[in-house]
């Protein structure tokens, strides 16, 4: 075990939070419109 | 070229994403899991930093990274205020949130690396200073592309900021090189050839790789959901 492995983990975690947090909010904000699309039948996919 | 021009429509640009997207995030999620391996358990410890130096795998991609963003964020600009793109204002909006989340990750890491190397998590050196002023650019643009109740007009006052904020990529890449600071000189981004050797500058690489499909993936799933959005706006404007 290193002896800085809290930093270096630290690092990675505030890296995945960061990251995967962007991922997840712009996953559910796409749905979101999506939804709100489809509640005004304006939801032509392609 | 041609194929760029193609996608300038949003109509077009938003089926291309949405025939893209699936695909580039099973890409992604692979390539990041093998890069984490690869950081973990391919990697050897650095002769002097030890294992720290595993932060630079996350740390180096995402300023790279953060800068590039920036960078086409300035394009993009351009492409707005010169041509009145249709779809430059839209992926300006996705791509801010995105450079300064990697800015974020590139200040953050750093400084839990600083800690064990320099005995402290920041100094007022030029590297890191322009790299804050690079994020606080980011907010800037994100804040005034929706401070305005007329879009058009945050998007444009957005742009005339990523292009005037421009300058400060010349000055993230030669602040080492133009002041003393105690980050350290660039050993990849070099004429000759990187000081970093190949067990180490492997696994950087094939970061660097899959955090740039990160980096496309989300501002393609931000882009369409921006078209999307104005689709909104406009329905909710006529109605």
């Amino acid at each position: 075990m290193s002896p800085h492995a809290t930093y270096i983990l630290a690092a990675y975690v505030v890296a995945a939070a960061i990251l995967g947090g962007l991922v997840i909010a712009s996953l559910s904000a796409r749905n979101r419109v999506r939804r709100e699309l489809a509640a005004r039948g304006l939801d032509k996919r392609r | 070229m041609a194929d760029l021009h193609f996608l300038a429509n949003p109509a077009r640009f938003r089926r291309f994403s949405q025939r893209v997207l699936p695909g580039l995030g099973f890409a992604t999620a692979l390539m990041l899991a093998v890069g984490f391996y690869m950081a973990f358990f391919v990697a050897p410890q650095d002769y002097q930093q030890g294992d720290t130096v595993r932060i630079m795998f996350v740390h180096v991609p995402s300023a790279w990274l953060s800068m590039a963003g920036y960078a086409l964020l300035a394009a993009l600009g351009a492409s707005l205020l010169v041509w009145r793109h249709p779809l430059a204002a839209l992926m300006a909006r996705a791509a801010a949130p995105v450079g300064a989340s990697f800015a974020a990750v590139c200040l953050l890491t750093g400084s839990l690396w600083g800690r064990p190397m320099w005995g402290t998590y920041w100094v007022w050196d030029a590297r890191l200073t322009s790299m804050l002023l690079l994020f606080f650019l980011y907010l800037g643009h994100i804040a005034l592309s929706r401070a305005y109740d007329s879009p058009e007009r945050g998007d444009r006052a957005a742009a005339i900021l990523a292009l005037i904020g421009v300058i400060n990529l010349p000055i993230i890449k030669f602040s080492v090189d133009w002041w003393n600071t105690l980050h350290q000189p660039a050993s990849i981004t070099r004429l000759d050839a990187p000081a970093i050797h190949t067990s180490i500058l492997v696994p950087l690489l094939w970061m660097a790789v899959s955090l740039l499909l990160l980096f496309v993936f989300l501002v393609l799933l931000r882009t369409e959901t921006e078209i999307d959005r104005r689709r909104l706006e406009n329905a909710e404007a006529a109605a």
